[in-house]
């Protein structure tokens, strides 16, 4: 029987991408939050899991308005990496998890989260900047992976309390599916961010310590939060947090913090929570 | 159903929410930029811009915005940011550019702002 070993949740800032591919790991501005991600690939050093499931949203690169997910699985063998309007990343294609994936969506959809199916689906930094902190690729992706994409972008949005719920309906699938894998839930996205307006590059780092409080022992007080309240307190883009529950979601009530972490230079909180069912 | 998810006037501050009405009011701006996601649609952009802003059935209204740079502007027509975002790519301001003129600063003001600038 399969089994969620983990939660972490992570930012997934474009920046860091341009950071990365430019080597500026050690950088003065850049050290902290490369370096944040060490504890983390320590732990899954140590758990090992098999699959990540990445919450995750599309920045306009593969998703057009045309037609408008709000919950969108990945089920195929492999992702291609998207280009998001300056050429296309050097990261190996994305490993799948083709089994786990059907599984995952039936199971969901059955569960009366009706999801869009994705056979075909190509990943961009809202997955990938997570992806290539937490884990080592130069000999290929160690894990497979199954990307989740929500809709954050084009309100109505998701509310809150229905990421909460998704992510329990994922801790069920995940229990139910009979191969004896070890699975980690990634939320990406947040923390505060506001990216238009006259209040572009506001932060809130006492919002973002909150949540990230509430986050780990009082995930149910968030669930209740509208998109108003959240974009209030975290900006409009910052409603991106919405992702972080539904990894919250997939793990028990009680969990133990493994780490934590917490940098904002520029734009962007960037928080990182290593969570472990205690 | 729960309460409602947000408010009559569908802003923070002075910023607009991205609702069905601002999707429908930027679809033509946004289908525009999306093509900008592929290295065929930027280099059409760069070769003759006009000839490429010609394939989106934009308004005259929406083209001056466009010429002229208008990044608020292009807000408030419906364009959303992670689609502006690739405008910007295209013609050269970056997202710390366009935000300084969105806050009325310089670019070097907007810098000096920031906790860590050394992390752009």
């Amino acid at each position: 029987m399969a089994r969620i070993v983990g939660g972490i949740a992570s930012s997934h800032v474009p920046s860091i991408g341009g950071a990365h591919d430019r080597g500026k790991h050690e950088s003065p501005a850049w050290k902290p939050l490369f370096d944040a991600y060490v504890p983390v690939r320590e732990w899954l050093a140590r758990v090992k899991p098999d699959i990540a499931i990445v919450v995750y949203n599309d920045h306009a690169a593969e998703f057009f308005f045309d037609k408008y997910p709000t919950f969108a699985v990945g089920a195929a063998e492999h992702y291609a990496i998207a280009d998001e309007g300056f050429g296309v990343r050097p990261l190996p294609p994305v490993r799948g998890h083709l089994a786990f994936s059907q599984h995952l969506c039936e199971s969901l959809v059955y569960d009366e989260f009706d999801l869009t199916v994705c056979q075909e689906l190509k990943v961009e930094h809202g997955f990938l900047v997570p992806m290539h902190l937490c884990f080592d690729y130069r000999d290929g992706w160690p894990v497979a992976s199954v990307p989740l994409q929500v809709n954050v972008l084009q309100h109505p949005l998701p509310t809150a309390r229905r990421c909460y719920r998704l992510g329990q309906a994922i801790g069920r699938a995940v229990e139910a599916f009979a191969a004896d894998l070890k699975v980690v839930v990634i939320g990406t996205g947040g923390m505060s961010h506001q990216l238009t307006g006259s209040a572009f590059g506001d932060m809130q780092p006492d919002h973002d310590l909150d949540f990230l409080d509430r986050l780990e022992s009082d995930p149910e007080s968030l669930t209740g939060w509208s998109h108003q309240l959240l974009m209030e307190k975290f900006g409009v883009e910052g409603i991106e947090l919405i992702m972080w529950l539904v990894m919250r979601g997939a793990l028990p009530a009680a969990v133990r913090c493994v780490h934590r972490h917490y940098y904002a230079p520029m734009t962007t909180g960037m928080g990182l929570m290593t969570l472990e069912p205690a | 159903m729960q309460a409602s998810q947000l408010s009559a006037s569908r802003k923070i501050g002075d910023s607009h929410v991205f609702d069905l009405a601002m999707s429908h009011r930027g679809l033509r701006l946004n289908r525009m930029c999306h093509v900008l996601n592929d290295a065929t649609g930027r280099a059409a952009f760069r070769a003759d811009e006009a000839a490429f802003l010609a394939r989106f059935d934009l308004t005259e209204a929406e083209l001056a915005l466009v010429t002229a740079r208008d990044f608020n502007g292009l807000l408030a027509a419906g364009i959303n940011i992670y689609y502006l975002i690739k405008f910007g790519v295209a013609t050269g301001n970056g997202l710390y550019r366009m935000g300084a003129q969105m806050r009325g600063e310089t670019y070097e003001q907007f810098l000096v702002s920031r906790n860590n600038s050394g992390a752009v």
